[in-house]
């Protein structure tokens, strides 16, 4: 898709595609870095409720966490069939991997809207800011992610995805798993240290 | 070729060497408009109680003076030179991803025209006058920044333009990483590169790990003052102070963004122009790679009165000590690369000792503001000014004009006048002095910074007379420069491959080079493979050259970046259906992009 | 006040920096006056270690500038290219030099670090018991002072004894503000939700310039400052006067249809004003007339600038708060002689 190939090397015998997107992840750490600091700065800093443990429903959350980290292995698995060109099982894996982020979501979404039910929005305190904040910018990169799979996936369908570039969902692959890890790191920070 | 074929042909160019020339020119323009600011800042503050502009038109000049030159003029003229200079130095045919590339560029355009557009569309919000331009000074301390104190759109332009700048420069990050580790010629090890590249990389590195801190500072901010949260609001508990580490996070690390390039230029002028190699080559590389890992570490130097405390002030202190002594050995090693050398007095060789002569002033003026206690009589005073502008006038601007002296007969295969070349540096030295010499007294007498009138009582009224007069003189100079590209275009001398005797890559092709830069990628077998003649492998006669894959150009980076603005006017308009067509024109520029057969 | 320009030309930079002299004369700026708001010009302990502190640190750099620069000059005179000179040895390095140019500027770094660190903790220490107390409020543009152990609350102008210690507390009541009066020392900001400190103890008895020095919206540079360093007997009796309640109007004056006008244009919803108002949102005006400069220390005090000031408070400071409340000349008159009673 891109020029990289053009000169047909590369100095560190890394895919250029790759090297952007390490690269890439490296500088997303320090958006997520800044986002969870921040939050954690103003941890316990609510002047109004409801507060954290008032809130979060960490059996609820535990659930999607799963969810996502199945997503994850689904992904590890589209990766091998597009490497050994099992295209049938790539669209599998890949539609699957693609369904458990629709999944992770749609409880998200839920969760959004119980919360504001319950109270608890952008404006209310600091805890609701920093929450909406961080977990929606997670969010939105999920749906991100979502996109890409789907994408991959129609290419699948329209059988242009061979081994050949399976560099393509292999990229897409180191992204799914950064936005699961990251959320295992929120999972941790925002539902399990309250 | 019909002109709009020649327009189209520029707006789809992936060529580096074009998008290259396109942000000098684009960077350049702002320049003028970040410098004609100043002059105005300067005719305002030529006497006490001046009356040149109003008090909020003042506001917004050195707002935009600094937003202007940091991230539309320094950032993208170094840029300019990553893009054209770069894959030449490393011997590649392009960069790693060159629809990218004019993405990037693009992106930068048009966060700049949005952020500008601020300078006249102040009757599209009832402002009750033409210039509604951001007003919180380049650092936009909140709590000022927050809808209470700043009603108006001003902020709102400028925390959106930011936001699509850092786009820009992270793209740019990006790219230039992956360009430099992995488009190097066979042979063109890690410590083998130019020292401009290196500084490349580093910078790079700074920039997409620097940027995404401001974002979530921005992003914050927006949150605030569209969606009413109350990050920065104590209000609800909230911390304006929390603006100021993110803030200085990221804009310790900027600073470096600034420097380190033009470090990189002179590294490469003082050589070329002494007729010798850069002395301590590895020591100079890791001592940058130093600085850029240290400026991590020492942000809160830019706020020692706001009280933190006498441990955080001490160890912030000591970290900015330590950072002067990587800065330090880099001068100490031009020094002796010039000494015992035969030094013939180009401009850019003027402009790059001049370097080394202002930056160390810069140096020695940063090392006393290094010590907190002295810091709370300097900062926010015409002191920090001065430092500032001798840190990255006298030296970011000066190792940018010497690389402009020195590269541009490759850019444009004409050789700048060197009479006009003498006259600009001797225009700009003198005046860049008396402009900003008289500031540190001015500050230490106790005028503090960004107020638009000053009493006569403090007794500056003459130190800052000859500062505008100073300013007004770097104007003539650059004029000068203006003039001197002008007849360049159509009078300059032919400079053939390589007028200067250079020891690097870039000389070794035409001037400007071929589209696809090198016939054949060269070999590399020493740092210097000009100056090594053997090291260099030559083409053997009658050699059947492999065909040459130039991609050709795309509109879709374009059609992307345009998205970006489109975006931005939903929350400057507060009509949300301008988000949607954004977000449907990025969609499909993204999309088109990445389905495009661009390599055929 | 009354020094002559050239003895305090002399203390403007002190003596250690004699050398500036020549170039402030030369620049004009010496004859000016007697730079009421330098930062060379120490008045209180606090000022005074930076002081000796900046100085130190000065000498070495100067010292550097001079190796760094000489050097640079020898070797653009010594070196220049010269016709038919044989081509320069190609030097690559020297690890000793390295070694050297890095540890002598370590070494200097430490004689500036160890006084610095010194300094940072001998000028944030605890306020001494008996020390006076003093609440800075930052407003956008003016400055609020209250010594709550004395009941005085005035805007402006500070009045410190001279050889007393001195604990400024700092508030803002809008955004950051940076309270800086140079001859008394550093700077501290003032932040929104927090409460910063200064402590120190003025030497001499002076009137100090200082002004804000964190940019705050329009009027930034309309926010100044005075600081009247007195002795103590003239700082006491200075206290009794600003104790004393509000001064009476004589009936049938023209002082007295300004006190009505002065309820009548609502000025009594944002000052207070003796017992006749508590509001807090403008300055506490009841013994203005005993003030040297109004909106900010941006005025001088008197009947012109009064007037000028009352008739339309934006156009004479940009942004001001404090709106035009169209009051006709007549009632403006009054409103003056008024306010000039109020001592």
């Amino acid at each position: 898709m891109t020029i990289a190939a053009a000169t047909h090397r590369t100095s560190m015998g890394l895919d250029s595609r790759k090297m952007a997107f390490w690269a890439f992840i490296g500088s997303e750490c320090l958006l997520f870095g800044s986002l969870i600091s921040t939050y954690l700065v103003y941890k316990g800093r609510s002047v109004v409720g409801p507060y954290p443990h008032d809130i979060l429903n960490i059996p609820f959350t535990s659930v999607s966490t799963f969810d996502l980290l199945m997503s994850s292995l689904m992904m590890v698995l589209a990766l091998a069939a597009v490497q050994r060109g099992d295209l049938k099982w790539a669209k599998v894996w890949l539609v699957a991997t693609a369904l458990l982020g629709i999944f992770f979501l749609s409880g998200q979404v839920y969760e959004f809207t119980s919360f504001v039910r319950e109270g608890l929005t952008l404006q209310t305190n600091l805890f609701g800011a920093t929450f909406f904040v961080l977990t929606g910018t997670h969010g939105a990169h999920v749906t991100v992610g979502v996109v890409w799979l789907l994408t991959l996936w129609v290419r699948a369908l329209q059988g242009q995805l061979t081994a050949a570039n399976a560099v393509t969902v292999e990229i897409c692959g180191l992204y799914w798993h950064f936005v699961d890890v990251i959320w295992i790191v929120i999972f941790t920070v925002v539902y399990l240290i309250q | 070729m019909s002109r709009l074929k020649r327009l189209m042909s520029w707006l789809t160019t992936t060529d580096h060497k074009r998008i290259g020339l396109l942000y000098f020119y684009t960077a350049f323009v702002f320049f003028l408009v970040g410098g004609l600011e100043a002059l105005f800042i300067r005719a305002q503050l030529a006497q006490p109680d001046g009356h040149v502009v109003s008090a909020e038109t003042f506001n917004q000049l050195f707002t935009m003076h600094g937003t202007t030159m940091v991230f539309l003029a320094l950032m993208p003229l170094t840029a300019s030179f990553f893009n054209y200079i770069v894959p030449l130095q490393i011997g590649a045919r392009d960069v790693a991803f060159p629809r990218l590339n004019a993405f990037s560029y693009w992106v930068f355009v048009l966060g700049a025209l949005l952020m500008n557009a601020s300078w006249f569309t102040g009757p599209l919000f009832h402002a009750g006058r033409l210039n509604v331009a951001p007003d919180a000074g380049w650092f936009g301390y909140a709590n000022l920044t927050s809808r209470q104190y700043s009603p108006g759109p001003n902020i709102d332009f400028w925390l959106l333009g930011l936001q699509i700048l850092g786009v820009s420069s992270l793209a740019a990050g990006f790219n230039f990483i992956v360009t430099i580790l992995n488009l190097r010629a066979p042979g063109m090890k890690m410590m083998r590169l130019p020292v401009f590249s290196w500084m490349t990389l580093v910078t790079s590195f700074l920039i997409i790990t620097a940027f995404p801190v401001i974002t979530v500072a921005l992003v914050l901010l927006m949150f605030d003052r569209f969606f009413g949260t109350h990050f920065y609001l104590t209000s609800a508990g909230g911390d304006p102070v929390l603006w100021q580490h993110l803030f200085w996070i990221f804009g310790h690390p900027e600073v470096y963004i600034l420097i380190l390039p033009a470090m990189g230029i002179v590294s490469e002028v003082l050589p070329t122009f002494a007729r010798k190699p850069l002395f301590g080559y590895t020591v100079v590389v890791y001592s940058g790679v130093l600085i850029g890992f240290m400026g991590w570490g020492v942000w809160s130097h830019h706020m020692f009165s706001v009280g933190l405390g006498p441990i955080a002030d001490s160890v912030f202190s000591a970290t900015t000590m330590l950072i002067a002594v990587p800065t330090g050995v880099k001068i100490f090693n031009w020094l002796a690369t010039l000494w015992g050398g035969q030094l013939r007095f180009t401009t850019a060789m003027l402009f790059a000792i001049g370097f080394i002569a202002l930056f160390t002033i810069g140096g020695l003026s940063g090392v006393t503001h290094a010590s907190p206690p002295a810091d709370l009589q300097q900062t926010d005073t015409y002191y920090v000014v001065a430092h500032i502008h001798y840190v990255l006038f006298g030296g970011t601007i000066f190792g940018l004009f010497a690389g402009m002296y020195y590269w541009w007969p490759k850019m444009t295969g004409r050789l700048l006048s060197e009479t006009l070349g003498k006259w600009h540096f001797a225009l700009v030295f003198v005046g860049m002095n008396l402009a900003f010499f008289p500031m540190h007294l001015i500050g230490l007498l106790g005028m503090p910074r960004r107020i638009y009138t000053y009493s006569p009582d403090l007794g500056v009224s003459t130190l800052n007379l000859v500062s505008t007069i100073g300013a007004f003189l770097i104007g003539v100079g650059v004029l000068v420069f203006i003039w001197n590209v002008w007849r360049t275009r159509t009078r300059g001398q032919t400079a053939g491959n390589d007028p200067w005797g250079g020891a690097t890559l870039e000389w070794t092709i035409s001037s400007p080079p071929p589209v696809h830069n090198f016939d054949v990628i060269p070999t590399v077998a020493s740092r210097l493979p000009r100056w090594t003649k053997t090291q260099l492998k030559a083409i053997p006669e009658g050699a059947k050259l492999a065909e040459i894959h130039v991609p050709g150009g795309s509109i879709w980076p374009l059609v992307t970046a345009l998205g970006l603005p489109v975006l931005a006017l939903a929350p400057l308009s507060h009509r949300l259906p301008f988000a949607f067509v954004g977000a449907t024109i990025i969609l499909l520029g993204i999309f088109r992009w990445a389905f495009e057969p661009f390599e055929a | 006040m009354t020094e002559c320009w050239d003895s305090s030309t002399f203390d403007a930079v002190s003596r250690d920096r004699r050398w500036l002299l020549p170039l402030l004369c030369a620049a004009g700026a010496a004859c000016g006056g007697p730079f009421p708001q330098s930062s060379l010009r120490p008045r209180s302990d606090f000022a005074g270690a930076i002081d000796r502190l900046f100085t130190d640190i000065f000498w070495w750099a100067v010292l550097v500038f001079i190796l760094v620069e000489g050097l640079l000059l020898f070797i653009i005179v010594r070196y220049r290219y010269r016709e038919g000179a044989p081509t320069p040895k190609p030097t690559h390095g020297h690890t000793l030099l390295e070694i050297a140019w890095t540890l002598a500027p370590a070494l200097i770094l430490v004689f500036i670090a160890v006084p610095t660190m010194r300094t940072i903790f001998a000028t944030q220490t605890d306020s001494p018991a008996g020390a006076l107390r003093v609440e800075v409020v930052a407003h956008q543009w003016w400055w609020e002072y209250r010594y709550p152990e004395l009941g005085v609350v005035t805007a402006n102008e500070l009045h410190l004894p001279a050889g007393r210690t001195v604990a400024l507390a700092l508030t803002s009541a809008d955004v950051i503000h940076s309270f800086w009066a140079p001859g008394l020392g550093g700077k501290r900001d003032v932040i929104p939700g927090r409460t910063n400190r200064l402590v120190l103890r003025p030497d001499s008895v002076d009137t100090l310039l200082g002004q804000c020095a964190e940019f705050c919206g329009a009027s930034h540079a309309n926010m100044r400052l005075r600081v009247m360093v007195e002795a103590e007997p003239a700082f006491q009796a200075w206290v009794g006067r600003q104790q004393a309640g509000a001064a009476s109007v004589a009936k049938g004056s023209l002082a007295e249809q300004g006190q009505q006008a002065f309820r009548r244009y609502g000025c009594v919803g944002c000052h207070t004003m003796g017992t006749m108002s508590t509001a807090i949102i403008g300055p506490n005006l009841t013994h203005l007339g005993s003030r040297m400069t109004i909106a900010g220390g941006l005025f001088p005090n008197d009947s012109v600038h009064l007037t000028r000031w009352i008739a339309d408070p934006p156009a004479e400071k940009p942004g001001s708060i404090m709106p035009n409340m169209h009051v006709p000349a007549g009632d403006l008159a009054a409103l003056i002689a008024y306010l000039r009673t109020m001592r």
